[in-house]
C-alpha cells in the first residue's frame, strides 16, 4: 500500500465528478471523498506509531534535474492527511443545502484542491512540495472567485497575489537549496543534511517564513484573510480555514525550521513576537466586529497565532501542542462557519445586532452552537484545551512572560466568542429570528459528527497526540542537537 | 539540411500553385510539406554529423531542436489561417510563401556555424516579414507597423553587421570556431575591436527580439500587423533569435562572460520591468501581449545572462512553453475579435458562459504564461530560475520574482473577465481547425507541465 493512491485518487475523483450533470455532482463528490477517507483511515490502521515514514513511493520525475516524486506518510503527516480527509467530506456535506451554479466544476475543484492539499502534507521532495501548493491555490482562487460574494474579484486577486509571492520566494530558496546539495537533488533527508552558514540559513529561514507566514497567516501578512474569508462562498471559507491554512505549520514543522534551524534559531524572538502580537492584535479586532463571519476569521488568526507561537518555540510540548490544536482548529472553525451559514442562509444577514432569541426557536442549533463554541474557547474537556495547553506550556518553557501574552487568547477568546453566542442566540427573539427554523437532515448530521469530535478529542487527546509523538519527538531533538552543535558560541539573538 | 531545402522549394511550389488559382491546395500542401520537413530534421537527430559546406552551416542537436519546435509552431500557426487570409486578401499563396521563405531563415538562424550564415538567415526572415506585416495594403495601422518594422529593423541590422565586422576584424575569421579558438587563445588580448563588436552585436540581436532599451517597434508592430502574423512574430521569429542569440555566445563568448554579462544583465532587468509595467496598463489584449512578449524575452535572456551547460534546454523549454501558450493566446484573440469587433479586455467578458472551451484553454494558456505549475510554463521559469540562481544570479532572480507576481495582474485579468463578469453578448463558435490547434497545443501544455522530462533531456 502506498501514498500514491491517497494522492491520485482525488485526481481521478475531479475528473470523474465533472461528467455528473446537476445536483447528482454532489453526491458522486460526497461518495469519492468518503473513499479518500477511508483509505486514511486504512492507512492509519496499519499505521506504526515510530518515528519513520511510512508508506513511501519514489519514482524518477525530472531524473536530469534531481526531482523525484517522493512521498510518505509519518506521524506528523498523518495526523494532517486524517485531517483533510475527514473534513472534506464534512464539507462537502455541509454545502448540500446550497444551490450552487455548475455544481459539478464546483466539487471538482474541491477535490482537485484535496489532491493538491494531501500532496503537500506527504511530499519528501522540494519541488513536489511546491508543486502541491500551488496546485491548492488555482482551485480555491475559482471557487472563491465564481461563487463569492460581491467583492469577490478585488480580494481574490489580493489573496492570490499574496499567496503566490510568498509561494515564489519559497521556490527560490528550495531551487536554492537544492543547488547546494552534493548530489543536487530536492530530496527533503538531503536539505536535512546540509549544514548552511549562519548567513545562508537566514536567508533560507526568511524565504520560506514568508510564504508560510501568509498562508497562516501570521501578524503582518494577515491582510487578505479576513475579506477573502468573508466574500468566499462556505464551503471555500472552510477549505481555505479548516485545511489550507494548516499547509503553512505544517510547511513551518516540516521544511522551514528543520532546514534552517540555526536561521530559526537567530530570529526565534521575532517570530513569536510577530505569532504573539498577531494573537492579541486580532483578538482586539475580532471583539469589536459586527459580521459574524468576519469574526470568526479574525478569531482564527488568533488561534493560528497561537499555533505558530507554539511551532516556533520548537520544543516537544509547543509542536505537539500544534499538531492537536490544528486538527482541533479544523473541526471547530468548520462548525463556527457552518453555523454562521446557517444563519446567514435563514436570515439573510450576519449582523450579530440584528439577531438573538434563536435559542428558543432553534434549540438544536442552540446546543450544537453551543458545543463549537466551547471547543473554541478551550474549555476543559473540549478538544480545545488539550491543544491550547500544550501550545501554552510550549512557549512557557521558551520565555514564561510570552506564554502570559499568548495565554490572552483564552481569555479574550472566551469574552468574544461567548458574547457572540450570547447575542445572537439568547435573549429576546425579534422578527427577524422568530420564524427560525431549526437544524434539519444534513445539518443535524453535520453538526453531530463536528461536536462528537469535539468531546471525543477533549475527553481523549491521546488518540491523535500518540499518531505524531514519536515523530515529532525524534524531529525536534534531532534539529535542536543539529542547532547546538553547529553553533556552539550562539550569537545574541535578534 | 534536407529541411532546409524542403522549406526553400515548398513556397515555389506554392506560389506556382497560386499562380494556377489552386487556392484549396495550399493549405494541405504547406502542412504536409512542413510535416516532411521535420521528418527529415528528426532523421538528422543523434547523428555524429559535422559542420558542412566549409563549415558553413551545422546540424546538430541544437539546430535540429530548435528547428523542430519552429516548424511545429508554425504548423500551428498555419492550420489557424483557414479563411483568415481570404478574408484579408486576394492574393493567399503569398502569404503562405513569404511566411515559409521566413521559416527558411529562421532554419538558417538556428543552425549557423558561420556568421555570414546568420546575417543572411536573419536577413531572410526579416525581409518576408516586412513584407507580412504590411500585407494589408489599404490598412493605415499596418502600413505603420510595416514601415516602423523596416526602419527599425535595417537600423539594427546595421549594428549587427557592423558589430560582425569588427569581429572579422579581431579575430580574422567569420567561423564560430575560429572566433571560439581566438578568445581562448588570446585570454589577455584586450581588443577593443573585439568587445566594441561584442556589444554592437548584443545591440543588434536585442532589436531582433525585442528586448528593452531596444523595444520600441514591438508594440506598434505587434498591433498593426494582422493578428496571425503577430502570432508568427512573437512566437517563431522570438523562438528563432533567442536560438540565434545563444548559440553564438555559447559557442564563441562563454569564456570572456565577465565582458558581456553585466550588459546582458542590465538589458534584461530592464526588459523584464519594461514589458510588465508596460503591460500592467493596456486596455486592449493584443497589446498587452506584445508587451507580455517582451518580458518574456527578459525571461528568456536569462539562459543566456545565466550561460551554462543547462542553457541551450532552459530555452528550448521555455521558448516551447511560451510559444505554445501564445498561439493559444492569439487564436482566441482572432476569434473573439472576429466576432465582437474589439480585441479589449471587455470583449471577452461572459465568454467563460458563451464558449467554455474557449475559456477553458485561454486560461490553460494565462497560467502558464503567468507560470503557475503543472503548465509548461511553470517548468520553462523553473529551469530559468535554477540556471540563474546556480549562477549565484540572486538579485536577478528577485527581480524576476518581483516581475513573476506584477504579471499575475494582467494575465488574471482575462480570465477575470472571462469568468467573472458577465456580458449579454452573441455566442463565440469555434472553427473546427481552431478548436483542433487548441485543444492540442492545450494538450502539449499541459504535458510539458506534468511530464517534462521528456523534453528536459533532449539538447
Amino acid at each position: 500500500m502506498s501514498v500514491s493512491i491517497l494522492l491520485f485518487l482525488p485526481l481521478i475523483a475531479a475528473l470523474a465528478v465533472l461528467i455528473f450533470k446537476g445536483q447528482t455532482a454532489k453526491h458522486a463528490a460526497l461518495l469519492f471523498s468518503l473513499v479518500e477517507f477511508g483509505i486514511a483511515i486504512a492507512f492509519l490502521t496499519q499505521f506504526k506509531t515510530d518515528a519513520s515514514t511510512q508508506f513511501a513511493v519514489d519514482y524518477p520525475w525530472i531524473t536530469k534535474y534531481g526531482i523525484y516524486f517522493s512521498a510518505g506518510i509519518d506521524g506528523i503527516s498523518m495526523i494532517m492527511v486524517l485531517l483533510a480527509t475527514l473534513l472534506v467530506p464534512v464539507i462537502i456535506l455541509a454545502t448540500y443545502s446550497h444551490q450552487y451554479k455548475n455544481p459539478s466544476v464546483f466539487y471538482a475543484l474541491i477535490l482537485f484542491m484535496q489532491a493538491g492539499m494531501l500532496t503537500v502534507f506527504t511530499a519528501l521532495d522540494g519541488f513536489l512540495f511546491y508543486v502541491g501548493w500551488e496546485i491548492a491555490l488555482i482551485p480555491i482562487y475559482f471557487i472563491c472567485a465564481l461563487w463569492g460574494g460581491e467583492n469577490r474579484i478585488r480580494v481574490n486577486i489580493k489573496f492570490f497575489i499574496y499567496t503566490f509571492a510568498g509561494s515564489l520566494f519559497m521556490l527560490l530558496a528550495i531551487i536554492f537549496l537544492h543547488l547546494q546539495t552534493p548530489g543536487n537533488t530536492y530530496d527533503i533527508h538531503d536539505f536535512y543534511n546540509l549544514n548552511l552558514d549562519q548567513q545562508k540559513q537566514t536567508y533560507v529561514f526568511w524565504a520560506f517564513f514568508l510564504a508560510f507566514a501568509i498562508k497562516m497567516p501570521v501578524f503582518p501578512f494577515h491582510t487578505w484573510q479576513p475579506d477573502t474569508y468573508t466574500e468566499a462562498p462556505t464551503g471555500g471559507t472552510m477549505m481555505l480555514s479548516g485545511i489550507m491554512l494548516k499547509m503553512g505549520v505544517y510547511g513551518a514543522i516540516r521544511w522551514m525550521i528543520p532546514l534552517a534551524p540555526v536561521g530559526a534559531y537567530l530570529w526565534q524572538n521575532t517570530t513569536l513576537g510577530l505569532a504573539i502580537i498577531g494573537i492579541v492584535y486580532a483578538s482586539i479586532i475580532a471583539f469589536k466586529q459586527k459580521d459574524g463571519k468576519r469574526l470568526v476569521a479574525y478569531s482564527s488568526i488568533a488561534h493560528v497565532g497561537l499555533i505558530a507561537a507554539g511551532v516556533f518555540a520548537w520544543n516537544v510540548n509547543g509542536v505537539q501542542g500544534a499538531m492537536i490544536q490544528m486538527f482541533n482548529h479544523g473541526i471547530n472553525v468548520v462548525g463556527l462557519f457552518f453555523v454562521w451559514d446557517i444563519i446567514s442562509r435563514r436570515v439573510n444577514t450576519r449582523e450579530i445586532g440584528q439577531l438573538g432569541g434563536i435559542a428558543k426557536v432553534a434549540p438544536k442549533l442552540a446546543l450544537a452552537f453551543l458545543i463549537v463554541v466551547l471547543g473554541t474557547v478551550a474549555l476543559p474537556l473540549t478538544n480545545g484545551f488539550v491543544g491550547e495547553f500544550l501550545l501554552l506550556n510550549g512557549v512557557y518553557q521558551y520565555m514564561p512572560w510570552a506564554s502570559a501574552v499568548a495565554g490572552l487568547t483564552i481569555i479574550l477568546g472566551a469574552v468574544y466568542m461567548l458574547r457572540m453566542y450570547k447575542n445572537v442566540m439568547q435573549g429576546e427573539t425579534n422578527a427577524l429570528t422568530a420564524t427560525f427554523t431549526d437544524l434539519t437532515g444534513n445539518e443535524i448530521l453535520v453538526l453531530s459528527i463536528i461536536g462528537a469530535l469535539i468531546i471525543f478529542l477533549g475527553v481523549y487527546p491521546q488518540s491523535v497526540l500518540h499518531i505524531s509523538e514519536a515523530a515529532v519527538n525524534n524531529l525536534v531533538h534531532v534539529i535542536n542537537d543539529k542547532t547546538t552543535s553547529t553553533l556552539l558560541n550562539l550569537p545574541p539573538k535578534q | 539540411m534536407n529541411t532546409l531545402i524542403l522549406i526553400s522549394v515548398l513556397p515555389i511550389l506554392l506560389l506556382y500553385l497560386g499562380l494556377y488559382k489552386a487556392k484549396n491546395a495550399l493549405l494541405p500542401v504547406t502542412v504536409i510539406g512542413l510535416l516532411a520537413a521535420i521528418g527529415f530534421a528528426v532523421a538528422e537527430w543523434n547523428k555524429d554529423v559535422m559542420p558542412i559546406y566549409h563549415g558553413m552551416m551545422y546540424f546538430d542537436r541544437f539546430s535540429v531542436a530548435f528547428s523542430v519546435i519552429t516548424i511545429l509552431s508554425t504548423i500551428l500557426i498555419i492550420l489557424l489561417s483557414k479563411d483568415y487570409f481570404e478574408r484579408i486578401s486576394d492574393h493567399v499563396a503569398e502569404y503562405y510563401a513569404i511566411m515559409l521563405f521566413s521559416l527558411a531563415g529562421i532554419i538558417v538562424m538556428v543552425s549557423y556555424n558561420n556568421l555570414t550564415m546568420l546575417f543572411i538567415g536573419i536577413e531572410i526572415m526579416s525581409v518576408s516579414l516586412y513584407i507580412l506585416a504590411g500585407i494589408r495594403k489599404k490598412d493605415f495601422a499596418s502600413n505603420e507597423a510595416s514601415l516602423k518594422y523596416f526602419l527599425m529593423g535595417a537600423f539594427s541590422t546595421g549594428f549587427l553587421l557592423f558589430g560582425i565586422a569588427l569581429l572579422y576584424g579581431a579575430t580574422g575569421t567569420f567561423s564560430l570556431d575560429g572566433i571560439r579558438q581566438w578568445v581562448l587563445d588570446n585570454p589577455r588580448n584586450h581588443d577593443p575591436l573585439l568587445y566594441t563588436g561584442i556589444v554592437l552585436v548584443i545591440v543588434g540581436l536585442s532589436f531582433k527580439v525585442g528586448a528593452a532599451p531596444f523595444h520600441f517597434w514591438t508594440p506598434d508592430v505587434y498591433e498593426g500587423s494582422p493578428t496571425l502574423i503577430t502570432a508568427f512574430m512573437s512566437t517563431v521569429v522570438k523562438t528563432a533569435g533567442f536560438a540565434a542569440f545563444l548559440r553564438l555566445f555559447d559557442a564563441c563568448f562563454s569564456s570572456i562572460a565577465d565582458f558581456w554579462m553585466p550588459i546582458l544583465l542590465v538589458i534584461t532587468i530592464i526588459t523584464l520591468f519594461v514589458g510588465n509595467i508596460t503591460a500592467l496598463y493596456q486596455q486592449s489584449f493584443k497589446r498587452m501581449l506584445a508587451f507580455s512578449s517582451i518580458s518574456h524575452a527578459g525571461y528568456l535572456m536569462f539562459a543566456i545572462v545565466a550561460l551554462g551547460a543547462a542553457s541551450k534546454n532552459s530555452v528550448f523549454v521555455y521558448a516551447t512553453a511560451y510559444s505554445i501558450a501564445s498561439i493559444i493566446a492569439f487564436a482566441v484573440l482572432i476569434l473573439v475579435q472576429q466576432q465582437s469587433g474589439s480585441d479589449n479586455f471587455e470583449s471577452f467578458n461572459g465568454l467563460g458562459r458563451s464558449n467554455p472551451f474557449l475559456a477553458f484553454v485561454l486560461t490553460i494558456s494565462m497560467l502558464s504564461l503567468a507560470g503557475i505549475p503543472l503548465t509548461a510554463g511553470f517548468v520553462g521559469k523553473f529551469f530559468m530560475f535554477s540556471a540563474a540562481l546556480a549562477r549565484y544570479q540572486f538579485w536577478l532572480v528577485i527581480v524576476a520574482v518581483i516581475n513573476a507576481i506584477i504579471s499575475i495582474f494582467y494575465y488574471f485579468r482575462v480570465i477575470i473577465a472571462m469568468y467573472f463578469r458577465n456580458t449579454d453578448r452573441v455566442q463565440v463558435s469555434t472553427p473546427a481547425y481552431y478548436g483542433f490547434v487548441l485543444a492540442l497545443s492545450a494538450i502539449i501544455t499541459i504535458i510539458i507541465g506534468v511530464w517534462p522530462a521528456f523534453i528536459s533531456n533532449l539538447i
